[in-house]
């Protein structure tokens, strides 16, 4: 697909964040914009997407994004969620938005206290989000994962929801961590909130074991580029 | 205005996986401790809070899990509280 020009990604760093400058550089080597987001910033500056990378925000302490969910930013990327804006939580980023509420869920530590750091096959199970244009449901993807807490659990209730609304963006092929119904990333009601374990940046070469995080960081720039003729101008 | 030492446990609630507790119990099975069941492993934070009375004391612990202490999605929290000893010493 031709990449979508003149779009800009803000990636927020938290202290403590540590795949910001890697997330900044996939996006700018996809043709995007970039900007880093300092975590006591109030505004986004005008960005087109927001991407909350991975790392251990605040030390992770108390819980994974129990702090980083009070900072500053979070008010802003709250506001320009609601108004429709993409918003992608990868690793930690995901754990943060959990917390923030602005996904279900959360996340525990994986089944058999197993910190996982391999390359992961994917299925897609939604593609009616902000990650999904030019991919289809049921589309493998192999994907890096570096987690200790990436076991999604949801209440049974919250389950049927995500399944019923097509809220599962992805499942493991064969599960790492214990999460529930295999679950890798979802994504809000609307789908411009997504979250996922996953590290789409650690994959845009071949030359790093796979670009298939490409197709999903090439679909959120597709998502900024046209959510912004919609929802305009963002003042958050 | 009185002093409370407060104890907020906080532990996974009974219908979510407890990786580290499943860990434990095993661990105690191999040791050889026989008829140990349901471990579960959750944090305990201790503070001091000062308060008008007890129930003040509470309501403001209560708040403190609410918002940040606990994540009522996957955790529980139980607060015990005491009033700090005066020193009635010279």
């Amino acid at each position: 697909m031709s990449v979508p020009i003149n779009v800009t990604v803000g990636v927020v760093q938290f202290p403590g964040t540590n795949c910001d400058l890697d997330t900044l550089d996939a996006l700018a080597e996809l043709g995007a914009g970039t900007a880093l987001l300092r975590s006591d910033e109030t505004s986004l500056s005008g960005v087109d997407a927001v991407v909350i990378p991975g790392g251990f925000a605040h030390g992770d302490y108390l819980r994974t994004g129990a702090i980083a969910r009070f900072s500053p930013i979070m008010d802003a990327v709250a506001s320009f969620a609601g108004a429709g804006g993409p918003v992608v939580g990868i690793c930690n980023g995901f754990q943060v938005l959990t917390e923030a509420g602005l996904l279900p869920g959360a996340l525990r530590p994986n089944a058999g206290l197993a910190f996982r750091c391999q390359p992961q096959r994917l299925i897609m199970a939604s593609v009616s989000h902000v990650l999904g244009h030019g991919l289809s449901p049921s589309d493998e993807l192999s994907i890096p994962i570096n987690h200790f807490e990436g076991n999604y659990v949801c209440d049974s209730g919250t389950l049927q929801r995500l399944r019923e609304n097509g809220q599962v963006v992805m499942r493991y092929v064969a599960n790492p961590n214990g999460s529930v119904d295999d679950i890798a990333g979802i994504c809000n009601g609307a789908g411009n909130v997504v979250g996922l374990m996953p590290h789409p940046e650690r994959a845009t070469t071949e030359l790093l074991g796979s670009a298939d995080g490409r197709k999903l960081l090439e679909a959120l720039l597709y998502a900024a580029a046209s959510t912004r003729q919609v929802v305009g101008h963002h003042a958050a | 205005m009185n002093r409370w030492d407060v104890l907020v446990e906080v532990s996974p609630r009974a219908e979510i996986a407890d990786p580290a507790g499943t860990t434990i119990e095993r661990a105690l099975a191999a040791l050889g401790f026989a008829g140990v069941s349901g471990v579960r492993v959750g944090k305990a934070i201790r503070m001091e809070v000062t308060a008008a009375d007890m129930s003040e004391a509470r309501s403001v612990t209560e708040q403190m899990c609410d918002r940040l202490l606990a994540n009522p999605v996957i955790e529980d929290a139980r607060i015990e509280l005491r009033a700090v000893a005066q020193d009635h010493s010279p």
